[in-house]
């Protein structure tokens, strides 16, 4: 199947023009490689995890069930890798036939045989000296073929040989310079590779766009803020669409029936909303394209006029449940504005079905019951001028991190943060192009916790719109949830460093392992051979550290330094006893 | 391995003298030289170079790029080159500060020593500038040193000089520009 000879020490990547730079290094190489085609990518082998959440409908759920309720307290590490990475390591290990693919921070890849551990290589880009990354991290590489698709955070999107790591090809996509970056896996459809931009904190106007798979030709680009002759510029009432964010940060999910890729779009920019007056289409919206041709199809606004930061950037998880007795294909999505969303998906486009708050949410008064549009407290709704409290807080009620849904349980997973509200008093600046442009008062903007716990581990029937199970974590939870069918629901994402196993049924705490660091990572399951592994990188920073700094400053004065950074992949199995 | 490679490629870079054969890509790529004039941040197409009376004492910070006399072309092409500067009272300058400044105006680099932000936020109330990113707070009186925050070093010095009651660069930074690599 693979193979792996220890001949090239060290080898150079090819570079391709002037702009083309990084090394590859070879301890061995990848032989049998197995082609990604679109017949796996729509219908993935339970061995692999070729998509951001293994399959197109965003599940994060494995069919794997050697691993189980019964044997999981015999989970024990089988290999680790050290990155040698500091900062947030959020990538899924991605899994093709028996080889695992890690990104880190600074947009390193690394390839190793994912039963033994063994690098086989890593390829690290030239980031330019004069880079700054407000989020270090990278959240994994997409297939296609023989190659892998990596998203930089100097905006450039990279095809590397799987087999070898070496570029095929690169494309630049944005300007650094003006605060594009990038930090998303890709999603790949028919040979087309969809990627978007950050950059909403700079005052960019962002976009979803496609490159030719197999020769990084530019195809199509949509913006996800209209121009005023666009369906959806008058909702901007003035010039503010110019430099209106909606990033766009996270995979989006894939309806092979309809033809239709799901993206989550980022807040407005700056985050006041006084400054940039309207509903903001299609900021802190999904939206349903075409990836053919980047048309916009569908969308929904989750909340008009985005003032609190709560970007919308999780595409929503596609479920086809039974509700009041029919059969829908719902569109399902825990929210950081703290409601748990069921939309419908129909030919007419998509539309609401309920809203409901997971977490203590005082900025929505109600909801419309037609079309779900919340009215708003404006006490809670931040301004120029003015500190204002709210809840959740800017990190809302489940940040960038993904739910899984249990196709054995039909439950949702969410990792909530609950009691943790915040403050700011914005600021109406001029926007220097390529500097940071939040405005707010740095030193207005607080974490506000009541005291009890914050982390929530909740389980949810999206049909029914019950909570099935809750369990309360002392601090924050960040981190992606896996689920298998082994009745398991897996998540890291806590200050103590642990990575835990879960009763998907009950919610009872099952197995735990602490780590090197604190994971806010996304947890895979893959299979080789006979034997079904768990897979997640410990790596803590980016958001999770800057909780944990602002936790420090208020009366639960947490120990900002209390987890050590330093990224590691771990590797878990059951070990058999004959 | 590799960020030993960066360092030394970011100390080359800023010991290189500026030479008249270079060409305009590689001048405007270069840090501020001995010699340069500075333009405004914004205005760097044909914009005026920056005299004394361009920058009012006690009000706010003002962001230029250095001016490659020869070539009249603004340093842009890096966001490594962005410089700060800020007019004081002279007598209210110490230490090494009072030789570097001209008629109480300072230069510094804009980039932060953490993680590379461009340090913009002049606090008045506080009398210090602060980075957006991660609230470091430095001294421009005092050389730029840090005062609060992650940043681990003070922000590098530029010497200024006046010629023609333009400001002009009178030496090189006093100290590495950039941020921490990861
Ligand atoms: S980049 Fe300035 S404090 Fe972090």
């Amino acid at each position: 199947m693979k193979g792996i000879s220890y001949i090239v020490p060290l080898a150079v990547a090819a570079g391709l023009s002037w702009g083309v730079s990084g090394t590859t290094a070879f301890a061995g190489s990848v032989t049998g490689y197995q082609p990604v085609t679109q017949d796996r990518l729509d219908n993935p082998g339970p061995a692999d995890w070729l998509l951001y959440r293994r399959t197109y409908d965003g599940h994060g759920d494995s069919p794997l069930r050697q691993i189980n309720v019964d044997n999981v307290k015999d989970l024990t590490p089988v290999w680790t890798f050290s990155t040698g990475v500091v900062e947030g390591h959020e990538a899924p290990p991605m899994v093709n036939n028996g080889v695992m693919f890690v990104t880190t921070p600074g947009d390193q890849v690394l390839a190793l045989d994912a039963a033994s551990g063994d690098l086989l290589w890593r390829y690290a880009p030239k980031l330019p000296e004069d880079l700054f990354q407000l989020h270090p991290t990278n959240r994994g590489v997409a297939f296609w073929g023989n190659n892998l698709y990596l998203a930089t955070t100097d905006s450039r999107l990279i095809a590397l040989d799987a087999k070898t790591g070496k570029v095929v090809w690169e494309a630049t996509v944005g300007d650094y310079h003006h605060g594009e970056y990038m930090t998303l896996e890709p999603l790949v459809v028919n040979g087309k590779v969809i990627i978007g931009t950050s950059g909403g904190e700079f005052g960019v106007r962002a976009y979803i766009a496609a490159y030719d798979a197999d020769t990084g030709k530019a195809l199509w680009k949509t913006y996800t803020v209209p121009s005023p002759s666009e369906p959806g510029g008058d909702t901007w009432n003035t010039d503010a669409w110019k430099t209106g964010g909606g990033s766009v940060w996270i995979t989006g999910n894939y309806d092979p029936k309809r033809n239709l890729a799901y993206w989550g779009v980022g807040n407005a920019a700056p985050w006041p909303g006084d400054l940039h007056p309207g509903d903001n289409l299609y900021t802190s919206s999904t939206i349903a394209l075409d990836p053919d041709t980047g048309k916009i199809v569908a969308y929904h606004q989750y909340h008009q006029n985005d003032s609190w930061d709560w970007d919308e950037v999780r595409p929503p998880i596609l479920i086809n449940m039974t509700r009041d007795g029919k059969t829908i294909d719902a569109l399902v999505h825990p929210a950081r504005d703290g409601y748990l969303w069921v939309l419908q998906q129909t030919d007419d486009g998509i539309k609401f079905i309920s809203g409901k708050p997971f977490v203590y949410q005082n900025a929505f008064k109600s909801l419309d019951p037609q079309t779900g549009r919340p009215t708003y407290d404006l006490d809670h709704k931040p301004v120029v001028g003015k500190t204002v409290t709210f809840c959740p807080s800017l990190w809302g009620g489940d940040d960038w991190t993904s739910s899984a849904y249990s196709d054995e349980t039909h439950l949702v997973y969410i990792p909530a943060n609950n009691n943790m509200c915040g403050s700011n008093e914005g600021v109406d600046k001029k926007l220097l192009v390529g500097q940071l442009w939040l405005g707010v008062d740095p030193s207005t903007n607080k974490l506000v916790p009541n005291g009890q716990h914050i982390g929530e581990l909740q389980a949810w029937d999206p049909a029914t719109g019950k909570q099935a199970w809750m369990y309360p974590f002392p601090n924050q939870l960040f981190a992606s949830v896996l689920t298998t069918a082994g009745g398991l629901v897996f998540v890291g994402g806590t200050n103590d460093r642990m990575f835990r196993a879960f009763d998907a049924k009950t919610g009872e705490l099952l197995w735990q392992q602490r780590t090197n660091s604190g994971i806010i990572g996304m947890p895979v399951a893959f299979q080789v051979g006979d034997t079904e592994y768990i897979a997640v990188q410990s790596g803590w920073g980016v958001d999770a550290q800057r909780i944990q700094n602002s936790l420090a400053k208020t009366s639960m004065k947490l120990d900002p330094d209390e987890v050590p950074q330093g990224g590691v992949v771990w590797v878990f199995a059951v070990r058999h006893h004959n | 391995m590799l960020g030993v490679a960066y360092v030394l490629a970011a100390a080359t870079r800023t010991s290189l003298p500026a030479r008249a054969d270079d060409p305009p890509d590689a001048a405007r790529g270069m840090l501020a030289q001995v010699g340069d004039q500075l333009v405004a941040f914004g205005s760097e197409d044909g914009g005026a170079p920056l005299a004394v009376s361009d920058i009012p004492p006690h009000s706010d910070v003002v962001l230029a790029w250095p001016l490659d006399t020869a070539r009249r072309v603004a340093r842009n092409a890096s966001r490594l080159n962005l410089i700060i500067l800020m007019h004081f009272d002279p007598s209210s300058l110490s230490g090494p500060e009072t030789a570097r400044a001209a008629n109480g105006i300072v230069a510094f680099t804009a980039v932060c020593s953490h993680q590379a932000c461009w340090v913009t936020d002049w606090l008045s109330s506080k009398q210090l500038l602060q980075c957006p990113c991660h609230q470091s707070e430095y001294d421009l009186r005092q050389g730029g040193k840090v005062v609060s925050g992650p940043a681990p070093r003070g922000l590098a010095g530029l010497p200024l000089k006046v010629a023609d009651g333009k400001l002009v660069v009178a030496g090189p930074f006093t100290d590495r520009v950039g941020g921490q690599k990861l």
